[in-house]
C-alpha cells in the first residue's frame, strides 16, 4: 500500500516516485509525464489558485503528441470549421475595427470537475495573445471563445486546452440542440411567471382570508382584490400552465389518463369557477356565494412546473452526456495525396485511396494490407484479445487499431459498406424489438383520475339532492383538495435524486428506464474483453526454468530493457513491472509475430515464441492457459539457453470478483458471453465464479442468446464494451457501456460506467431498491393526503385557504422525502469500504 | 384602507416590471448556468501583471 498520491489527478501513485513537479516552491509527485506536463503549464501561466479552489481532482491525462498536434490542425480548415465557427459578434464600439478576422467557436470541454476548471480555463486562455473573450458554462461544459484568426489559429489554442489536461471538441449547434436552449429558456419564463404572481395573489389571499376570518371587510375591497387576483392568475394559467392543457389534451386524443389531465382539470376548474364567483355579480342581480382559488391556481402551477423543471434539467443534462459522446474528433488519417501523406477527415476517403496507419492507429476504413507487416488488435470487433498478425495482400477491418508496425492500406469499403456499418445496421433492428418498461406512476395516473372523476360525479349527484346551489362549489372543492401535485411529484422528484446521485459516484443514466427498470433484472450478461477484464495485456506469472541461475527479479529487468524497444502492447505488460532500467540494450531487432532480440552486457537474449527463442529443439510450455512467452540468453548467437517462462494474460478488473459475489447474493443469475476462445473464456468464467458462459459468440449469437432469454420471460442486462456487443447493448432490456468503450456502444447503451468499476453496477441494483421505496412512501403520502382530504372536501368543510396550506405541505413533503436519497447513508458507507478495497487491490496491482 | 385603490394596482405595474426584467436576463442567457458564476466571485484575478491584458480583466465573469 502505499499514500503517496499524485499532485494532478489525485490518484495513488506507487513509489518510488519518478515524475514531480514544483508548484510554489516544493517538489509534488506526479504520476505521470502527462500530469506533469499540465501541472507546469498551469504554474508556468500563473494560475498555481487553481489547487487551492478546486474541490474535486482533475483527470488524468495522456501525454501530448505531435500527432495531437497534427489532428487538431485539420480544425484550422475553413470546411471543417464552418459547422461550428461564425464570425465573432462582438458588442464593443471597436466593432468596425476587428469585425473582419473576429471568430467565435463554440467547443465542448471535457474533463471539467468543478468550479476551479472554469476559471483556469478562462483564465489561461484568455491570457493568449489573440484570444479575446472565453467563456466557460460549468454546468454544460460548453466553452464559448472568440479569437482573432489573423493572430492566433483555432489549432492553438485547442492545444493549450489540451496542455492544461482538458479536452476541446467542436461543439456543432445543431437543430436540436437549439431546441433544448429554446424549451430551457422558455421554461425559466413560464417559472418565473407562475413564481412571481403566486407569490402576489397569496399576498393578496392573505388580505382576504383575513377579512373572511374576522367578517369586517368591506365588500368592495373584497372585490377589488379579487378582481387584481384574477388580472394577476390570468397569465398564469394562460402562459405558465400550457404545457399542462396542450399534454392534457393530447392524452385525451389518445383515449391514455395520464397526470396531465387531473392537473388541467383542477387548474382550468379553480381558474373558471373563480372568476364566475369573482365577475358574475355584475352580470346577473343576485350575487353569487362562491369562493376564489386563485391563490391555490397560481401555487399550484409553480409547484408543478418546479417538479418538471428539475425533470427537464436531468433529461436535458443526459441528452447532453449522450451527444457529447458523439461528438468527439473527427476520426483523421493519413492520406497519400501526389506521392506525400496528408493528414485528412475520415469522410473524405474514397476507395482505392491509399492510406498510411501508424502503429496504435484505428484503421479508418475496410481494406487490404499493401505494404508493410504488422499486427491487429481487432478485440473491439471480435473479442480476442490478442493481436492477429497480418502480411501484405490480407484484408484489414475498420476500427481494429494498429499494433506493431506503420503499414499502408489501399481502401477498398468506405462508410456505409464496412464491417462496422454492417454491425450497426444490426444494432438498428435490435432498436425497434427491445421491450419497453413501463413506469409506476402512469400506472398509478390512470386509476387515481378514474376515481377522482367518479367521486366528484358522485358528490355533486349527491349534493343535488340536498343543497342544489351549493352542489357546484363543493364538488370542485373535492377537485381542488384532491389535486394531484403531490402525487405528480412523487416519481419524478425521487428519480432526479437517484439520478444525480449516481452520476456522482460515476454512473451516467442516459435513458429514462434504467432506474425503474433494474429491479425487474434477474439476468445480467457481461462481454469479457474490456468488461470483466481490462483490455490490456499483463505479466501474471514469471516460471523459471531448472537450469536457470538468475533471480527472478534479474530476468524480469533484463526482458523489461529488452522490451523498451518494442511498441507491442506485450512490452507495456513488461515495463509496468519495473520500477526504472538500469541497463541499455543494443542491437534490438524486432522478429514480427515471433519476438525480440537484442544485446544486453555483452550477452545476447531474445523474448518471443518458444520456437524462436528456443532454436535447437522443442519444450513443452506450461499447463496453464494465457500465451507463454521463453526468455532465452546466448553468447554465440547459435545456442540458445533458455532461461523462463513469462505468462501474458488479459488481467481481470480488481473488483469484478466481489461484484459478481455482491449479484448473486442479490438472486441474479450472472453469464458470461464472449467471442473470445474456449480455454480463455472458460478460466475467466472459473476465477470469477461465473457458472454459465459461451465463448466464441458473434454479435448475431449474443443477439439470439438475449432473445431467447427474454422470450422465457426474463429481464436481461447487458455490460459491454466493444463494437461487437453493440447490438446486444441494444437488444437488452438494460445495457451498461464501460466508460472506456468504443464510442458507438457508449451511446447505444442505456448507462455509462464512466469510473469503470464495476462494483458501481451492484450499488446502482441497491439504489434502485431504495427509489423505489422512496417512491412508494411518496405515493403512499400523497394518495394517503388526497384519501383523507376527499371526505372532509365532499361533506363541504374545506375552505379554499386550508386546500391550498394542504396542498403546499404535501407537496415539501414529498420533495423532502426524494432527496433522502441524496443524502449519505448506508450505501455510501457501503461504497467506503468497496473503494478501499479496490484502492488495495490497484495499488497491489501496480506494485 | 382609501390607499388601497391605488396600492393594489400599483402592485400590478411593478410585477409587469419585474417579468419584463427576468425575461431580458432569461434572453441575455444569465440562466443557462446556474452553477459556474456562483463560484467565480471566489476567485482572484491573476497576480501576474498582464499589461497588455489588463483591459479585459473580468469579462469572462459577466457577458
Amino acid at each position: 500500500m502505499t499514500d503517496t498520491h499524485c499532485f494532478h489527478c489525485t490518484l495513488p501513485v506507487s513509489e518510488p516516485v519518478v515524475f514531480f513537479a514544483e508548484v510554489e516552491g516544493t517538489q509534488q509527485p506526479m504520476c505521470c509525464p502527462g500530469c506533469k506536463a499540465v501541472t507546469e503549464a498551469i504554474v508556468a501561466g500563473g494560475l498555481e489558485n487553481y489547487y487551492q479552489h478546486r474541490t474535486e481532482s482533475a483527470n488524468q491525462v495522456n501525454d501530448l503528441n505531435q500527432r495531437l498536434q497534427e489532428e487538431l490542425q485539420i480544425y484550422d480548415r475553413e470546411a471543417v470549421q464552418k459547422d461550428f465557427v461564425r464570425p465573432a459578434d462582438l458588442a464593443s464600439n471597436n466593432r468596425e475595427e476587428h469585425q473582419s478576422d473576429h471568430l467565435t467557436a463554440n467547443l465542448l470541454i471535457d474533463g471539467i470537475t468543478c468550479a476551479a476548471c472554469v476559471w483556469l480555463l478562462e483564465n489561461h486562455l484568455e491570457a493568449l495573445e489573440g484570444v479575446e473573450q472565453v467563456n466557460v458554462n460549468l454546468s454544460t461544459h460548453e466553452a464559448q471563445i472568440t479569437w482573432s484568426n489573423s493572430e492566433i489559429p483555432l489549432s492553438s489554442i485547442l492545444l493549450e486546452i489540451h496542455r492544461i489536461g482538458y479536452k476541446a471538441f467542436p461543439w456543432r449547434a445543431d437543430q436540436q440542440e437549439a431546441l433544448l436552449k429554446k424549451e430551457n429558456r422558455t421554461f425559466i419564463r413560464r417559472l418565473a411567471v407562475a413564481g412571481i404572481g403566486a407569490m402576489q395573489v397569496m399576498m393578496y389571499a392573505i388580505a382576504l382570508y383575513s377579512g373572511a376570518i374576522s367578517e369586517d371587510m368591506p365588500e368592495i375591497y373584497r372585490d377589488l382584490i379579487r378582481i387584481f387576483s384574477a388580472v394577476i392568475a390570468t397569465p398564469v394559467v394562460l402562459y405558465s400552465a400550457a404545457p399542462f392543457f396542450k399534454a392534457a389534451w393530447r392524452d385525451i386524443k389518445i383515449r391514455h389518463l395520464g397526470m396531465d389531465v387531473p392537473v388541467s382539470i383542477a387548474i382550468g376548474g379553480a381558474y373558471l369557477a373563480s372568476l364566475w364567483a369573482t365577475f358574475s355579480v355584475y352580470f346577473f342581480a343576485e350575487g353569487s356565494s362562491g369562493e376564489v382559488y386563485y391563490d391555490s391556481v397560481s401555487m399550484f402551477t409553480f409547484f408543478l412546473l418546479t417538479g418538471r423543471y428539475l425533470e427537464l434539467r436531468a433529461r436535458h443534462a443526459t441528452a447532453r452526456a449522450a451527444r457529447a459522446l458523439t461528438n468527439l474528433l473527427p476520426p483523421s488519417c493519413l492520406k497519400e495525396v501526389n506521392g506525400q501523406y496528408e493528414r485528412v477527415p475520415v469522410a473524405d476517403l474514397q476507395p482505392n485511396d491509399k492510406v498510411r496507419i501508424l502503429p496504435g492507429d484505428a484503421i479508418p476504413a475496410d481494406g487490404i494490407l499493401i505494404s508493410g507487416s504488422t499486427s491487429v488488435n481487432e478485440a473491439m470487433l471480435t473479442g480476442e484479445y490478442l493481436p492477429i498478425e497480418k502480411q501484405p495482400g490480407d484484408t484489414l477491418l475498420c476500427s481494429s487499431i494498429n499494433v506493431d508496425h506503420p503499414i499502408e492500406l489501399k481502401v477498398s469499403k468506405v462508410g456505409e459498406e464496412t464491417r462496422v456499418a454492417g454491425i450497426i445496421q444490426l444494432l438498428q433492428r435490435a432498436q425497434q424489438d427491445k421491450p419497453v418498461i413501463a413506469k409506476i406512476a402512469d400506472k398509478v395516473a390512470g386509476w387515481f383520475v378514474a376515481c377522482v372523476l367518479l367521486v366528484a360525479i358522485c358528490v355533486y349527484w349527491g349534493w343535488s339532492g340536498i343543497a342544489p346551489e351549493d352542489a357546484f362549489w363543493i364538488t370542485l372543492s373535492v377537485l381542488v383538495v384532491t389535486c394531484p401535485c403531490a402525487l405528480s411529484l412523487a416519481t419524478p422528484a425521487a428519480l432526479t435524486a437517484a439520478t444525480g446521485y449516481l452520476h456522482r459516484l460515476g454512473l451516467l443514466v442516459t435513458r429514462g428506464h434504467v432506474l425503474e427498470g433494474l429491479k425487474t433484472i434477474d439476468h445480467v450478461i457481461f462481454d469479457k474483453t474490456g468488461t470483466l477484464t481490462k483490455g490490456e495485456l499483463s505479466l501474471s506469472q514469471v516460471v523459471p526454468l531448472d537450469n536457470c541461475n538468475h533471480s527472478t527479479e534479474a530476468l524480469l529487468q533484463r526482458a523489461a530493457v529488452l522490451e523498451a524497444h518494442s511498441e507491442h502492447p506485450i512490452a507495456k505488460a513488461f515495463l509496468f513491472k519495473v520500477d526504472s532500467l538500469d541497463e541499455q540494450a543494443h542491437d534490438v531487432k524486432n522478429h514480427l509475430g515471433q519476438g525480440i532480440e537484442g544485446t544486453i552486457d555483452s550477452r545476447l537474449y531474445r523474448i518471443g515464441r518458444p520456437d524462436f527463442a528456443f532454436t535447437s529443439g522443442k519444450l513443452a510450455t506450461p499447463e496453464q492457459d494465457g500465451q507463454w512467452l521463453l526468455m532465452s540468453e546466448s553468447t554465440d548467437q547459435k545456442s540458445w539457453q533458455p532461461l523462463c517462462w513469462f505468462r501474458i494474460t488479459d488481467s481481470l478488473r480488481p473488483e469484478a470478483a466481489n461484484t459478481i459475489r455482491r449479484l448473486h447474493q442479490m438472486g441474479k443469475t450472472v453469464t458470461l458471453l464472449s467471442g473470445d476462445a474456449e480455454p480463455v473464456v472458460a478460466s475467466t468464467a472459473e476465477s470469477l465464479g461465473i457458472r454459465q458462459w459461451k465463448s466464441e459468440s458473434s454479435p448475431d449469437d449474443k443477439l439470439h442468446y438475449i432473445q431467447k432469454l427474454q422470450s422465457q420471460g426474463h429481464k436481461v442486462l447487458m455490460v459491454g464494451d466493444g463494437i461487437n456487443d453493440v447490438p446486444v447493448l441494444a437488444g437488452a432490456d438494460i445495457s451498461m457501456a464501460m466508460g472506456n468503450a468504443s464510442d458507438l456502444a457508449r451511446t447505444s447503451a442505456d448507462a455509462v460506467l464512466i469510473s469503470g468499476n464495476l462494483e458501481r453496477l451492484a450499488d446502482a441494483f441497491n439504489l434502485t431498491v431504495r427509489t423505489r421505496k422512496i417512491i412508494r412512501q411518496n405515493l403512499a403520502w400523497s394518495l394517503g393526503y388526497n384519501l383523507a382530504a376527499l371526505p372532509l372536501a365532499a361533506a363541504g368543510m374545506i375552505a379554499p385557504w386550508m386546500a391550498a396550506t394542504g396542498m403546499a405541505l404535501s407537496s415539501l413533503i414529498v420533495v423532502a422525502n426524494a432527496l433522502r436519497l441524496n443524502r449519505p447513508g448506508k450505501l455510501v458507507k457501503e461504497l467506503d469500504q468497496s473503494e478501499e478495497a479496490y484502492a488495495h487491490l490497484e495499488s497491489r496491482g501496480a506494485a | 384602507m382609501e390607499s388601497l385603490i391605488i396600492l393594489i394596482p400599483l402592485a400590478l405595474i411593478l410585477i409587469a416590471v419585474a417579468i419584463k426584467v427576468f425575461f431580458w436576463a432569461v434572453d441575455n442567457g444569465q440562466f443557462d448556468d446556474l452553477e459556474g458564476p456562483a463560484h467565480s466571485i471566489l476567485f482572484d484575478e491573476p497576480q501576474r501583471p498582464q499589461p497588455s491584458k489588463s483591459d479585459k480583466t473580468g469579462s469572462s465573469i459577466t457577458k
